[in-house]
């Protein structure tokens, strides 16, 4: 057993009592005149069925147990994964199965096919495009599973909000350090959102960045501050019209282009910005997602809502 | 068993890979403590150095086509990248969902022991552990 102090009021008393092994509590309630039938009973349901030695015997050998199967386990894991390891074909090999077809059609034609120069861009936002609209729900579902969780408004708000310690936009060098870092942050976001077709990067990265300087911003100046600028119904709103806009992007070039219906999206000449159909909106739309997102997270641990 | 450990050393990336893994298993197996689920987000790293070392080929370049060069012989394997791409994202939802439940569950009953809280919800149930 542990000897830490188990903080909630409510179980503190009955808890000390049965880890002293003064669980006959009904007893001296019983001769007191204590005649109340609830008491003893609400007694009675804390009262554990083994004495307080065999408990903790039987603790101790589960536990024994349990970090033998364990360590057992793992040991049988890291063979197992090792000896597949050792069957796989060499590191770098080039003619290993998994360079087959697929990557070949995805490298030869993917520039004519999708107008993108990065192959990795064309593949996810063209080929793969209803893995990436998933990816954007999947983000957008854990989003919403966290502001449940998370919710302090109303009845839940039993946890009080505790004052700042330092105010760090009193800091002078904190507050100069980030005037002058966080335009540039955002700034690299964008460009790397803007260039996801022709360079490494694209929607999630570059959302990534933009999302870290608004975390920076909020972490400065303030929750409040930070959600005076992007109020919660500014946040919903970038994070559905950006959802509504992949959805029907996507759901238009599905059907047109490839099946011999004409595209209204001009290709462009690869390597240009202006290239490459709909996969530079696609990119800053998974972007904004991808931002409000990491923002959000942010918020609502933070202060329990946007 | 000589060719098994060659086999090993020529991947080492592989191995590096599971051992990630393996230290985030034994971090979920081994801690008392209900913030383990960052052995969730090892375990994904090294899911994703497998499958990004997978996709390497030697002497080959990145898949951004520049010069006009539509050989696939000249790049190496664009889709575990993509793949990488999909796991971040989830591993990144996980691990925030997962956190917030942790969050609920210490406001509920003020520890994050595994033992402590299974003591408690034992006593609260009437006895039985």
């Amino acid at each position: 057993m542990r000897d830490k102090p188990i903080l909630d009021p409510e179980f503190s008393s009955i808890w000390t009592l049965w880890k002293n092994g003064q669980i006959d509590l009904t007893t001296p309630l019983r001769s007191a005149g204590h005649q109340d039938p609830k008491s003893v009973r609400e007694v009675e349901k804390y009262r554990p069925r083994r004495s307080r030695e065999a408990y903790s015997q039987y603790v101790r050998r589960s536990t024994k147990l349990y970090k033998i199967a364990a360590t057992c386990l793992c040991l049988i894991f890291i063979t197992v994964m090792l000896l597949t390891v050792a069957n796989l074909p060499p590191y770098g090999d080039p003619n290993a199965p998994t360079v087959n077809e697929v990557s070949e059609r995805y490298l030869e034609e993917g520039t004519d096919e999708t107008g993108a120069v990065n192959t990795v861009a064309g593949m996810i936002l063209d080929y793969r495009a209803f893995d990436t609209l998933g990816e954007s729900f999947v983000l957008f579902t854990s989003v919403c599973a966290v502001a449940i969780l998370m919710n302090l408004s109303g009845k839940r708000q039993h946890i009080k909000h505790t004052k700042e310690l330092i105010n760090y936009a009193d800091d002078m060098i904190v507050r100069g350090v980030c005037r002058f870092l966080i335009p540039v942050i955002l700034i690299f976001g964008i460009y790397i959102l803007l260039n996801g077709h022709l360079s490494p990067g694209g929607g999630f990265s570059g959302g990534a960045v933009l999302g870290a300087g608004l975390i920076i911003y909020a972490m400065v100046w303030g929750e409040e501050q930070a959600s005076r600028i992007f109020p919660a119904k500014t946040v919903r709103l970038v994070v559905f019209c950006s959802l509504v806009f992949y959805c029907l992007a996507k759901s238009y070039s599905f059907y047109t282009g490839a099946n011999h219906l004409p595209s209204a999206i001009p290709m462009g000449i690869p390597g240009h910005i202006l290239s490459g159909g709909l996969i530079m909106p696609l990119n800053v739309a998974v972007g904004f997602v991808v931002c409000f997102t990491m923002y959000s997270f942010y918020m609502f641990f933070r202060r329990g809502r946007l | 068993m000589t060719q098994i450990f060659g086999n090993l050393l020529s991947n080492y990336e592989d191995v590096v890979a599971v051992l990630l893994f393996s230290i985030g298993f034994c971090v979920l197996l081994f801690s008392r403590n209900l913030i383990k689920k960052v052995g969730l987000d090892i375990m994904d790293t090294g899911v994703f150095l497998l499958l990004a070392s997978r996709g390497y080929i030697a002497g080959r370049h990145v898949p951004i086509i520049v010069d006009g060069i539509t050989t696939a012989e000249y790049y190496i394997n664009p889709i575990p990248a993509g793949l990488v791409l999909t796991g971040i994202v989830v591993s990144v939802s996980v691990s925030a969902l997962m956190l917030s439940l942790t969050v609920r569950i210490y406001r509920t009953y003020h520890t994050l022991d595994v033992d402590a809280l299974y003591m408690m919800m034992a006593v609260n149930k009437g006895g039985k552990p």
